[in-house]
């Protein structure tokens, strides 16, 4: 966590989410929130919890199961001037809206010179890890962050969750905010201790465009986001007790990609895991490791490892989800590999 | 209606009461492991679990005038709609335990349920399945055949792009498809007036040119009634309907719901009014069935789910790495 001196709570992820939201919409009066569910009962993954009953149904507003429509609308609002922020309740639902999202959102900005500013917020639930089956436990990282024209962040912890979700509103560009459900803090979900933690009072910003070191290290880099990361940091734990010293980077910005954080590591340690709870191919995985293959070859003492989902859709029954989706035994396998290689 | 109608009515009954004794053997298994904490990962059946308890009309007196070969698709919320299909339950039961004599070899889930040898097929996301019916509907009419095939949406999928796209295709087209509009007033959390901008989905009908019924009170009598007219119609070429049903949701969205958005004494209202008690009253009335009858007939329906629970929880789990295989058939 980045040290604070102000007022600190300890905040779930879902909590984080809201009281940024909270904080924005009283600062700027052109800050509404559309999306399914997010009115009495406050987003299915708490990101709007009590904001209905603090402004009302025209600044936080439920809508119909029309996404192309309103989040369409988010962009003719946001070139009114607006700040709109969407939710797109499951990201796997982004087939429905793609083109809103990609050729419209995305691209407007730039095909008129820069003329057209769209600030919006699009703030999407993604993961798996609890059954929930091909078509709602996606993380997409990989097919938002190949599209040029959004910013797309990632954040694990409720401190980054708070401040990335303030600098995402106050951005004068597209930004998709992803959060985890599995780092929400809900009740209903299993319970972690990364989704708790320290977020300061007051409203401050956390860029979105910074990895972080969140565990120092030697030997190892283990690059990750949201649940990767702390999976990383659990492997980290465990490989600490055999003598074997990882430092866990969290990517915490898809696109843009912190290269620096990554490369500096890499210059470091010599060796690279990068895991990823996205698809194998043209990911999280292939794209870190390209960074590194061209600028940082030299480095490397070792090949990288990549361990993702193996190119399937996620299955149902638990026993073939756990297979597919890497977790520290995973990492720790592959970083004593490496080590004694 | 009378008797020439006593094997539909029993039919009806029977499938009603499939259904409603098959999601409640189903609460309380989805609730095995999530006591006395809920998590929605925990115990024998994980992920979300959308019951459809109280909605059995809207499937069963459609479903039953329509054979092996007519197409159905269906919700996140298909129990009902599978059992009337007559989707095969033992293996539909382990799907949903995830199992490896499940439908999708434990791939799918209760949300992702397909058995091509009765024609259905049902998916996550909403007013995905619309689509597929009118496809289905166009390859019976490619085909020469009489078939017809049914989309069952929720109310609030009617408000989906893929809607409106598709019944304009089926209008076009003239295709043999029926649109059931399962009205249970909730989309999650939100009420159908805060989401639809007319009070009956029906009257959508207008905008296609095509026929448009509305049934109300969750009526199994009324529902078999028009559905008959529609299917009728569709196989003679008379062009598509949209089906609403007024129905109901006597559960949360998902099991787990906190349903803090309703107000508390809708359900036992509904409860009050129940689609298959009043429907096994009217058999009683008419004399379609003795009080043995349907003793018989319940006694028959619970060793039936029984069987299929027994399959379920007695078959293997699958191989993990068998996560691999059917990516590429
Ligand atoms: C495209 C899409 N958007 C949102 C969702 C999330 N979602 C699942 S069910 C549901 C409500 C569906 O309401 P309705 O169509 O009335 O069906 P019901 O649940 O009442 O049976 C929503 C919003 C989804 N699965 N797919
Ligand atoms: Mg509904």
């Amino acid at each position: 966590m980045e040290a604070t001196k102000e007022k600190t709570r300890k905040l779930t992820g879902s909590k984080a989410m809201a009281q940024a939201l909270e904080q924005e919409m009283n600062r700027d009066e052109s800050i509404f929130v559309m999306g399914e569910d997010v009115g009495k009962y406050g987003g299915i993954f708490g990101s709007t919890t009590g904001l209905y009953d603090k402004f009302g149904e025209d600044r936080i507003m439920d809508t119909p199961i029309s996404e192309t429509g309103f989040i369409g609308a988010a962009i003719g609002a946001a070139a009114e001037g607006l700040r709109p922020v969407v939710e797109l309740m499951f990201v796997d639902f982004h087939g429905v809206v793609m083109d809103q999202i990609y050729n419209h959102m995305a691209k407007i900005p730039y095909m008129s010179g820069g003329h057209v500013k769209l600030p919006i917020t699009l703030l999407t639930a993604v993961g798996g890890g609890y059954s929930d089956a091909a078509q709602h436990s996606q993380t997409l990282y990989a097919s938002f962050g190949h599209l040029p024209g959004m910013k797309v962040v990632a954040p694990t912890f409720p401190h980054d969750i708070k401040g990335m979700l303030i600098s995402a509103i106050r951005d004068d560009n597209p930004v998709v905010f992803m959060f985890h459900k599995t780092l929400q803090g809900l009740g209903w979900m299993d319970q972690l201790d990364a989704s708790l933690g320290p977020v300061p009072e007051e409203a401050y910003t956390v860029p979105l465009d910074k990895a972080k070191v969140v565990r120092e290290g030697k030997d190892v880099t283990i690059v990750g986001a949201q649940m990767m990361t702390v999976e990383a940091l659990d492997a980290a734990k465990k490989l600490a007790e055999r003598g074997i010293d990882a430092e866990v980077i969290d990517l915490r910005s898809i696109k843009p990609i912190d290269k620096e954080t990554i490369l500096k590591s890499v210059e470091k340690t010599g060796r690279l895991v990068v895991v990823d709870e996205d698809y194998y191919s043209y990911g999280i995985t292939a794209e870190v490791s390209a960074i590194v293959a061209s600028e940082g070859f030299d480095y490397l003492k070792v090949p990288i490892v990549r361990l993702a989902i193996p190119d399937v859709p996620i299955p149902y029954s638990r026993i073939m989800e756990k297979f597919v989706i890497p977790d520290a035994k995973d990492i720790i396998n592959a970083v004593e590999k490496m080590v004694t290689a | 209606m009378k008797n020439n109608n006593k094997q539909d009515l029993l039919w009806i009954y029977r499938k009603m009461k499939t259904s409603r004794y098959f999601e409640e053997r189903m609460e309380k298994a989805y609730m095995e492991g999530k006591q006395p904490v809920f998590n929605i990962g925990a115990g024998p059946v994980p992920g979300e679990m959308h019951l459809s308890n109280g909605q059995e009309p809207a499937a069963a007196s459609m479903i039953v005038h329509l054979t092996n070969e007519d197409t159905v698709t269906a919700t996140h919320r298909p129990h009902h709609q599978a059992i009337a299909k007559g989707v095969d339950l033992k293996k539909m039961t382990a799907e949903i335990f995830g199992k490896k004599t499940g439908l999708g070899k434990g791939k799918g889930g209760h949300m992702h349920l397909f058995d091509p040898n009765v024609k259905f097929s049902c998916g996550g996301i909403v007013g995905g399945g619309i689509p597929h019916a009118v496809g289905a509907a166009l390859a019976n009419k490619k085909k020469g055949t009489d078939r017809v095939a049914v989309a069952f949406i929720g109310e609030g999928a009617v408000n989906s792009g893929a809607f409106h796209e598709s019944l304009n295709l089926a209008a076009l087209w003239n295709l043999p498809f029926i649109v059931v509009v399962e009205d249970n007033a909730w989309g999650i959390s939100v009420a159908k007036d805060k989401s639809t901008c007319v009070p009956t989905n029906d009257v959508r009908a207008a905008a296609y040119g095509i026929k448009g019924y509305e049934v109300r009170d969750n009526d199994p009598l009324e529902m078999y009634r028009v559905s008959k007219e529609a299917v009728e119609r569709a196989r003679k070429g008379e062009g598509p309907s949209i089906i609403e049903i007024e129905t109901y949701r006597y559960l949360g969205h998902f099991q787990g719901d906190p349903e803090l958005y309703r107000p508390k004494d809708e359900v036992s209202k509904l409860r009050a009014n129940d689609p298959i008690e009043r429907l096994k009253k009217y058999l009683l009335k008419e004399t379609l069935a003795s009080e043995d009858d349907i003793k018989a007939l319940d006694q028959q329906i619970l060793k039936e789910v029984d069987n299929a629970y027994e399959f379920a929880i007695n078959s293997e789990y699958p191989e993990p790495e068998a996560a691999l295989e059917d990516v590429f058939v």
